[in-house]
């Protein structure tokens, strides 16, 4: 008897890392944050197959016999981070030959072995939307990434088929950084103007390609700006749509309904201003959180207060890092400074996860603590708001990815010497702010 | 009141002779403020549980136990929870640097030469600049601005207050420091240096100048000795040590250059950015020289790359004299707010009190203004926030800003 359960002890060391998604493993004792229902105190997590299994209540979950129980008494668990507006792993977008890029992929440019990543994942990052930056009208096709460990883009990837499937959104940005000398647009009118031009060919194309109803002999000749726009018009793709100011903000709305395009407002530093027309298109808001306002012209009226306006009006509110505008690893923080300016504790802990999510269409996948729900989770020592909380794990799937304890993983925490050693911010050369 | 009430109210002789003396009550009355605080972190000495400071003609007239002080009936009470000292920025540009970043709002660098130590800090701060007004509502009453990085010697620093109209209203020390910069970051704005020796090599040329220039100034025959020279005479007050030299060096070999300076010229330095200063605590200890860190939360990128969060710990446990800054900044956020820096350091093994000390009482020792400011001592200036919580959370309130014993702020942010 105890020999045989010395074999299973062995073999289960052996195995404990390359099993750990077949076996379930119970997270006991900790507060639960699920977002989509109430906080649990005393909750359980049970996890296998990198899906959730079970979470509730101590007394209401059956954990498996064969299931590795852990006891995180006195930490906090929610579901991990989804960031959506990140520049991590040196990102680029369109190049200065157009500010039209609809064709563009930001996937053909991510560094997946950038330590930005390891930041993000330091942050309790588990979704990103990796963008190009904001120097274009339309700078190019974003892609929503998992934060697995991967060794190529292709490992991080929500889609399955990169060449078939929409693995993204559509960046785009209008007010000043956009603005420029040749072939950028001068005024902001003409931007407007050359976006509109683009979507009426988008359309015609669209026209086309009905008309020909499949028959090779009348199908317009393929085009991959058009192919990726009629994914925006079909709603297929959403627009992630770089504004500031409270007129810009204006031309996104007028733009969507007059195309019928599906959009996040990205950044909305004045969206304070026309919360209200904002709640009436029925269009979410990610926010940028900054410690003051200005350093550009368009973001002199920034306030803390934006997320709890937006709420109070009825908008469905995320935060993002915009890394490395913000840092990956003070992601918490957004939402935190939210919550001092008047934003509700619920709304702003559901604006980093599954507010987060439904603005990238991936709330069926992450966002809370879901049974079926993909077991993305971070473990917290206390408060998600409190600043003296520290992330202590990162969960991808299952997978235990970044670890406090671990003095190898801390570094990427806190910094130090030679922790960071690439430039993440490469976009900066488009435009930045962002 | 509005103006039209005004009219209305004062047409009745009685309402205006009431008026009058409403208008001349209420300066004396404000004079008179006790802040009640669950508990008032002096920064001298432990903290007060259920402590009163009182304030009187906008200083400190005491500070002690609610239950050892007796509040005159004349004293308007203000309470909080927590009760600290006005906030100290050891080092930021505002006022110099405007929140538009236009060329029209940015005058903390001058690119015409690196080395330009006549170029005076009062000359170019806005009082009104808006995010003076910021930092003054989040905490900060004191601040320590000036010429920034990015030349070998940028120009003068100054100490202000963060209330009044003009810089004379304002200010505590016209010349605070002299700000000098080490490192790449200096090619960047001008031909030469193009290397860091280089500019090393300009500045210990600058200095054996001032030093000549000193000593023919000494000369007793008054018609002997040089032409007034407004640099000279600047870097001259840093080889007499009027002036101490702050330089902004972030990487470990640049802090060397920094240390041997001050050693070879013999003058008084305070090491600023210093970014890995956790690979020289020794030598930073035995040269005994102050450090103002760079913010907590500066990005890890360029000259500050290999930043850490636990540099500020290091130091404390290391016995260094630190204060902490809000830095510079190019573009967003356009200014940080000093408080959240120590925050995050607090929360990467700074105790709470050595993190509020490095915003308050060693921010002010730093800057030899500390028998103004930095801490509720009888006496002293009358700067006192009030707090509805843990000042370092991300989730409290900086409820009542005073300086000088005027409340400047009464909303919580």
């Amino acid at each position: 008897m105890k020999f045989n359960f010395l074999i299973l002890l062995v073999a289960g060391l052996l195995f404990q890392q390359s099993s750990a998604q077949e076996q379930p493993h119970v997270f006991r004792g900790a507060k639960l944050y699920p977002i989509s229902g109430e906080p649990i105190e005393n909750g359980v997590l049970v996890i296998q197959n990198g899906k959730i299994l079970a979470v509730g209540l101590a007394d209401n979950i059956q954990a498996p016999a064969d299931a590795t129980e852990r006891d995180v008494t006195g930490k906090v668990i929610m579901p991990g981070l989804v960031d959506t507006h990140s520049h991590i792993g040196g990102v680029q977008g369109g190049d200065r030959s157009a500010t039209l890029h609809p064709d563009v992929r930001a996937m053909d440019a991510i560094n997946v072995r950038s330590d930005s990543f390891k930041r993000a994942r330091a942050g309790g990052v588990t979704t990103a939307n990796i963008m190009p930056g904001s120097g274009h009208l339309m700078s190019g096709q974003t892609v929503y990434v998992k934060l697995r460990k991967g060794n190529k883009i292709e490992d991080l990837l929500y889609c399955k088929d990169s060449l078939n499937d929409v693995c993204g959104g559509m960046k785009m940005a209008n007010g000043t950084n956009s603005l420029g000398e040749k072939p950028r647009s001068g005024t902001r009118a003409k931007s407007a103007a050359m976006v509109r031009a683009l979507y009426i060919k988008a359309q015609e194309y669209q026209k086309k390609l009905k008309a020909a109803n499949g028959d090779p002999e009348k199908m317009p000749e393929r085009d991959l700006q058009m192919e990726a726009l009629m994914q925006v018009l079909d709603g297929k793709r959403i627009v992630q749509h770089h504004t500031h100011r409270h007129d810009d903000i204006m031309t996104v709305i007028r733009l969507s309904q007059e195309f019928g395009f599906r959009v996040v407002i990205q950044h909305g530093s004045e969206a304070w201003k026309v919360a209200d027309e904002i709640a009436k298109a029925g269009i979410p808001c990610s926010i940028i959180m900054i410690d003051s306002p200005g350093g550009k012209l368009e973001a002199v009226d920034l306030r803390y207060e934006t997320g709890a306006i937006l709420e109070k009006a009825g908008v469905d509110v995320a935060f993002h890092t915009d890394d490395g505008i913000t840092d990956s690893r003070l992601f918490l923080r957004s939402p935190a400074l939210a919550v001092r300016a008047g934003m509700s504790r619920g709304k702003a802990l559901e604006s980093v996860t599954l507010a987060a999510a439904r603005m990238l269409d991936l709330a069926d996948r992450v966002g809370s603590l879901e049974k079926g729900k993909d077991a993305d989770f971070i473990i917290l020592s206390g408060d998600p708001l409190s600043v003296y909380t520290h992330i202590e794990e990162t969960w991808v799937e299952g997978l235990k990815l970044f670890d406090r304890s671990n003095p190898e993983d801390r570094k990427y925490s806190v910094g130090g010497y030679e922790v960071f050693r690439q430039n993440v911010v490469a976009y900066e050369a488009e435009g930045g702010m962002e | 009141m509005s103006s039209k009430n005004f009219d209305k109210m004062a047409g009745n002789a009685t309402m205006r002779s009431l008026l009058i003396v409403f208008i001349i009550a209420t300066p004396i009355w404000s004079q008179k403020i006790a802040v009640k605080g669950e508990t008032v972190y002096t920064m001298a000495g432990d903290p007060i549980q259920n402590g009163v400071v009182l304030i009187k003609n906008g200083k400190i007239e005491r500070v002690g136990p609610a239950s050892s002080l007796n509040i005159g009936s004349d004293y308007k009470i203000l309470s909080n929870k927590i009760v600290t000292p006005g906030l100290i920025d050891a080092h930021t540009v505002v006022g110099l640097a405007g929140y538009y970043n236009q060329k029209h709002d940015q005058d903390q660098l001058e690119k015409s030469d690196p080395i330009q130590a006549e170029l005076r800090a009062i000359d170019a701060f806005n009082a009104r600049e808006k995010l003076v007004e910021w930092v003054r509502n989040f905490g900060v009453t004191t601040i320590h601005t000036g010429h920034g990085p990015g030349a070998l010697i940028s120009g003068q620093t100054m100490i202000v207050k963060t209330n009044g109209q003009t810089v004379n209203d304002a200010l505590i020390k016209p010349t605070a420091m002299v700000a000098f910069s080490l490192g790449p970051n200096v090619g960047r704005n001008f031909k030469s240096p193009g290397t860091r020796a280089k500019g090393v090599a300009m500045i210990r040329t600058a200095l054996l100048k001032a030093q000549n220039y000193a000593k023919k100034m000494q000369n007793k025959k008054e018609d002997k000795r040089p032409d007034r020279d407004l640099k000279m005479e600047v870097l001259a007050q840093i080889l007499s040590k009027e002036l101490p030299a702050l330089i902004t060096a972030q990487k470990a070999t640049e802090i060397m250059s920094a240390l041997r300076l001050a050693n070879e010229f013999d003058i008084k330095i305070v090491l600023d950015g210093a970014a890995e200063a956790y690979l020289l605590l020794d030598e930073i200890k035995a040269a005994k020289v102050p450090v103002i860190l760079h913010p907590t939360m500066v990005r890890n990128r360029g000259e500050t790359q290999n930043a850490s969060y636990e540099t500020a710990a290091k130091l404390q446990q290391a016995g260094i004299k630190f204060a902490l800054q809000s830095g510079y900044e190019s573009y967003v956020p356009k200014t940080r707010v000093i408080l959240y820096e120590a925050a995050i350091a607090a929360a990467n093994g700074l105790a709470f009190e050595d993190a509020l000390a490095t915003i308050t009482i060693n921010a002010a020792q730093i800057l030899g203004i500390d028998k103004r400011v930095g801490s509720l001592e009888k006496g002293k200036d009358a700067d006192v926030l009030l707090f509805d919580g843990d000042p370092f959370e991300y989730t409290s309130h900086v409820c009542t800003v005073i300086i000088d014993g005027k409340v400047v702020s009464d909303e919580c942010r």
